[in-house]
């Protein structure tokens, strides 16, 4: 590996400048042909080398999370490595210690919050192509938070996109998802069941705004727990034109707050809740925090509260129930069944590998299509657990 | 539908005792009598019988939602509730209509009884189309007969007075017995003068807390009736009109279950309602409960079970004298008309609750120690000037049971056994009240005989609300007499007690899940006397 000539930095440099990606652009969105049309774009199908932790697939699962032997690098490794490629910068696809880490310019703020400052940073441009041992990779937009990417690996013609965490539906906070064409395509399966069906955002947004006036009729605050990055902000940008007062945050919200409208996007404004002096009345208005918030003591100055979660979890009456929550709202920032499905198909992709969330349905679903469809273990999450409360490795006051 | 369903959802979206009651009797001003009237029947707990088999309910839901049946299976382990998986699955619906709710349940729910499979199938069908969220989801728990919406009927109750200005106990007295979800049956209920036409409609009862204070704490003992607090099956008898009718705790028609006691009691004056222990009982003293559950067991009663297992009524109250409502008068008043109506009976079935002479706290004491001698439960202490309240009320009565402690309790978990018992589900978690909520307090394996664990364990596998790993959430349904040597303040226990050898005593078939104990029982037993 040593004889490799270059490290991840040269690789941006040298081949960023080469090409202003428009090669990349006839690959993604817009293509949404059958299956069957894919293999014209010479795919080197090796079918006995199916198991996905076999040598001689371009990408495979290793000890360490996802690796591509050819250009010796890993895509959102659960363990520190060399050089590590990452989705976007939720805690369990954003690990701390690796040498390099390659990301999206977009996704560049907050990967630095989680990581710090000592942590080694690359972005590239959406489908800036970047060779790393002659193998090229680009980043594409996932439409899961800002930044997040998928990242396209080709080498030989062979083309694999590995998702992260991803959805279709339109979020103002993060560029839109664009389908990249792939022979094999990895995506997660979070929600990975036909009972999960996404209403559209105005609606929910609707939902929250009537919450909360009845909630200030009756005199209490409203408590909307969502995930500190990500949905947070989702949320804070689908409130900002909604004339519901200040709304109050929590301090792992508030920190990624300033990350998001660095990057230019527009949330409604937001003050620190802990800036209020003891005692402050806060009845009436809305408090944004995250989910691990629930049943803290934070929670206690904000006296008589309604608390609402917004996440996917919430289609399921008992998901909610079991939390003792008031209120559920059904956001998420991953794809409903339809979607995925839909997601699938327009990659093109004959080969799927499902990684992580309601796995074996959809791979059985998708072999039953006719796709070599399997499940794979990785570590990651979904929404499970994608709250950085701890972000830069240091836990964030409340 | 569209009103019915947004209560519910409001009930369903707050844990509030208050908002529950609110949004109910907000419901019950506004809306359409003969939705109100549905309403009510399904708020107090009334389900529709199941009319359609839901395996060819979940088959054309499948169809309709273009789902294999592996994939539907799938969707319905990860929800564990048949009604939302459906609603979840069918595709978004086609049209809204707002047609009423009792619409619904008259022109479309009870002619499927009656109708063909075709006929069938093209209904529920046709409504899935027309309804859309939280409707569709209560069309199909109509249609599924499992309709649960955790309120007690108290709140229902409660809710009805505070939309009528009718006072809570006239409102349950009126919805006792079987009530009949018609809009007529609606205006009566809220109507202001009681001509209240149903000779078998029994008082709701008044049920006692366990002590909570040191004896001397409740003042004079003079101020207070002693009785035994027997271990048998509370009853309501009613002689009005020449007919007798006998009613369980569990609000069930029992008369023909115990025709000693309804033979007796046609020995009463018109107008007569007692309330008592039905007790199995034979030369003079008490047979241990388990007989009579032998006796309630059986489907006919024979000469030889009537024989071995006879049954008598320790009176313990007067509710209604000559046709006139008792309940305002004290006790002291109460118990001796009591004894005069008794002494007129003549009957050898019909026993006055016998009293402990009471003239200092220590004779309290004693006859708690001899409690177990005389095969009672513990001591029950009424203040001689109470009225006879409705409900769980505190401060007119008290239990004061002798160890180990019992409370009732509902199953809230199961999970399978271990070895022999490895199929079968045999571990079980039980709660109590707790505002409106349960809360686990105690888990227990040992009680059941086999032949209750193997139907529990079917209930358990059809009643599955959710599953997190090996362990099931079942319906709060079922209420077991749970027995423990001791219990004690834990923080680290979500109920904050923590009870010692917990063991189930037996079965409460009689008891509904809402007549479960509360925390404050619990709470109570912690600084009970010993
Ligand atoms: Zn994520």
């Amino acid at each position: 590996m040593d004889s490799k000539p270059q490290g991840l930095g040269a690789g941006v440099k040298g081949i960023g400048k080469l090409c202003g990606a428009p090669w990349a652009r006839r690959l993604i969105w817009g293509c949404r042909k059958a299956f069957s049309s894919n293999r014209a774009e010479g795919a080197t199908y090796r079918p006995e080398n199916l198991r996905p932790d076999s040598v001689t697939t371009l990408l495979r699962l290793g000890d360490r999370g996802l690796y591509c032997e050819v250009g010796d690098f890993h895509i959102d490794p659960w363990q520190p490595v060399e050089r590590a490629v990452i989705t976007h910068a939720h805690g369990d696809h954003a690990r701390w210690g690796s040498g390099t880490y390659l990301c999206s310019r977009e996704g560049q703020g907050v990967l630095r919050t989680r990581l710090g400052t000592d942590a080694s940073i690359q972005s590239v441009d959406w489908a800036e192509p970047v060779d790393i041992n002659g193998v090229r990779v680009s980043l594409h937009p996932a439409g899961h938070i800002l930044g997040s990417a998928q990242i396209r690996v080709e080498h030989r013609g062979e083309v694999w996109v590995a998702s992260g965490d991803y959805k279709t539906d339109p979020d103002p906070t993060c560029t839109p998802f664009e389908l990249v064409r792939c022979h094999t395509f990895i995506t997660e399966s979070t929600f990975g069941l036909p009972i999960y069906r996404w209403c559209p955002e105005w609606q929910v947004f609707d939902d929250i705004r009537a919450w909360w006036t009845a909630n200030r009729h009756a005199g209490r605050a409203s408590v909307l727990f969502g995930y500190a990055l990500g949905k947070a902000q989702r949320l804070l940008a689908g409130l900002a034109g909604a004339d519901i007062g200040p709304i109050y945050t929590h301090g792992a919200v508030e920190r990624l707050n300033r990350d998001y409208r660095a990057a230019g996007v527009r949330l409604a404004d937001t003050r620190y809740a802990s800036d209020l002096p003891k005692g402050y009345d806060f009845s009436g208005s809305m408090i944004v925090a995250p989910p691990s918030a629930a049943g803290s003591t934070w929670l206690r100055r904000f006296g008589n509260v309604s608390t609402g979660f917004a996440s996917g979890w919430m289609r399921i009456r008992g998901a909610r129930r079991r939390r003792a929550l008031d209120r559920g709202f059904v956001l998420s920032d991953h794809v409903d069944w339809p979607s995925l499905l839909a997601a699938v198909e327009g990659t093109g992709a004959q080969r799927v590998w499902v990684t992580h969330g309601t796995r074996e349905p959809l791979v059985r679903w998708l072999t039953e299509r006719g796709l070599e469809a399997m499940a794979l273990r990785a570590q990651w999450k979904g929404e499970e657990d994608a709250d950085p409360v701890e972000v830069a490795g240091e836990e964030i006051p409340a | 539908m569209k009103r019915f369903a947004r209560l519910l959802t409001e009930l369903d979206e707050t844990m509030r005792t208050n908002e529950k009651v609110d949004a109910m009797a907000a419901y019950f001003s506004t809306a359409d009598p003969a939705d109100a009237a549905w309403a009510v029947y399904f708020l107090s707990g009334g389900r529709p019988k199941r009319l359609i088999p839901v395996r060819r309910l979940a088959a054309w839901a499948m169809e309709e939602a273009g789902i294999p049946e592996w994939l539907f299976e799938d969707c319905y382990e990860a929800i564990g509730d048949l009604a939302e998986t459906m609603s979840l699955l069918l595709p978004d619906a086609e049209s809204t209509s707002d047609l009423p709710l009792h619409w619904w349940i008259e022109e479309r729910v009870l002619p499927l009884a009656k109708q063909s499979e075709g006929a069938q199938r093209a209904v529920i069908v046709e409504s899935w189309r027309e309804l859309a969220g939280a409707e569709r989801f209560i069309w199909n728990k109509l249609i599924t007969g499992g309709f649960r919406v955790g309120v007690s009927q108290q709140l229902v109750v409660r809710a009805l007075a505070k939309a009528s200005g009718i006072d809570e106990g006239a409102i349950a007295h009126r919805l006792s017995g079987h009530w009949e979800p018609r809009p007529e049956a609606f205006a009566a209920l809220l109507a202001a003068e009681t001509g209240d036409a149903d000779v078998s409609k029994p008082y709701p009862f008044y049920l006692a807390y366990a002590i909570e204070d040191e004896l001397d704490d409740l003042g004079d003992p003079a101020e207070w009736q002693a009785e035994w607090k027997w271990d048998g099956i509370r009853a309501q008898v009613i002689r009005r009109n020449g007919q007798t009718f006998v009613w369980s705790r569990g609000e069930e028609l029992v008369t023909d279950r115990f025709p000693e006691i309804a033979s007796a009691a046609a020995f009463l004056p018109d107008g007569t309602v007692l309330d008592g222990e039905i007790m199995p009982w034979k030369n003079g003293a008490p047979l241990p409960f388990a007989q009579l559950q032998r006796r309630i067991g059986r489907k006919v009663l024979g000469a030889k079970i009537l024989n071995e297992v006879p049954v008598v009524l320790i009176v313990y109250d007067l509710l209604e004298l000559d046709g006139r409502d008792a309940r305002g008068e004290p006790l002291s008043w109460r118990r001796e008309r009591l004894d005069e109506v008794i002494a007129g009976a003549r009957s050898t079935v019909l026993v006055p609750s016998p009293l402990i002479a009471l003239s200092a706290w220590s004779g309290a004491r004693d006859a708690h120690a001899r409690a177990r001698e005389m095969s009672a439960e513990g001591l029950m202490l009424k203040r001689r000037d109470g009225v006879y309240g409705v409900g769980r009320r505190k401060g007119g009565w008290w239990k004061w049971k002798v160890q180990p402690y019992t409370v009732d309790a509902v199953m809230i978990y199961a999970q399978a056994g271990h070895g022999r018992r490895a199929s079968l589900h045999t571990d079980y978690t039980f709660a109590v009240w707790d505002d409106g909520k349960l809360v686990p307090f105690a888990k227990a394996y040992s009680g059941l005989t086999d032949a209750e664990i193997r139907e529990l364990d079917g209930w358990i596998r059809r009643n599955t609300v959710e599953k997190f790993g090996p362990v099931r959430h079942v319906k709060p349904e079922h209420v077991f007499e749970l027995g423990f040597e001791g219990i004690q303040a834990s923080p680290r226990h979500k109920s904050g007690v923590a009870v010692r050898f917990p063991r189930i005593l037996r079965w409460r078939t009689d008891k509904r899940a809402e007549d479960a104990d509360t925390i404050a029982t619990l709470r109570a037993l912690m600084s009970q006397p010993s």
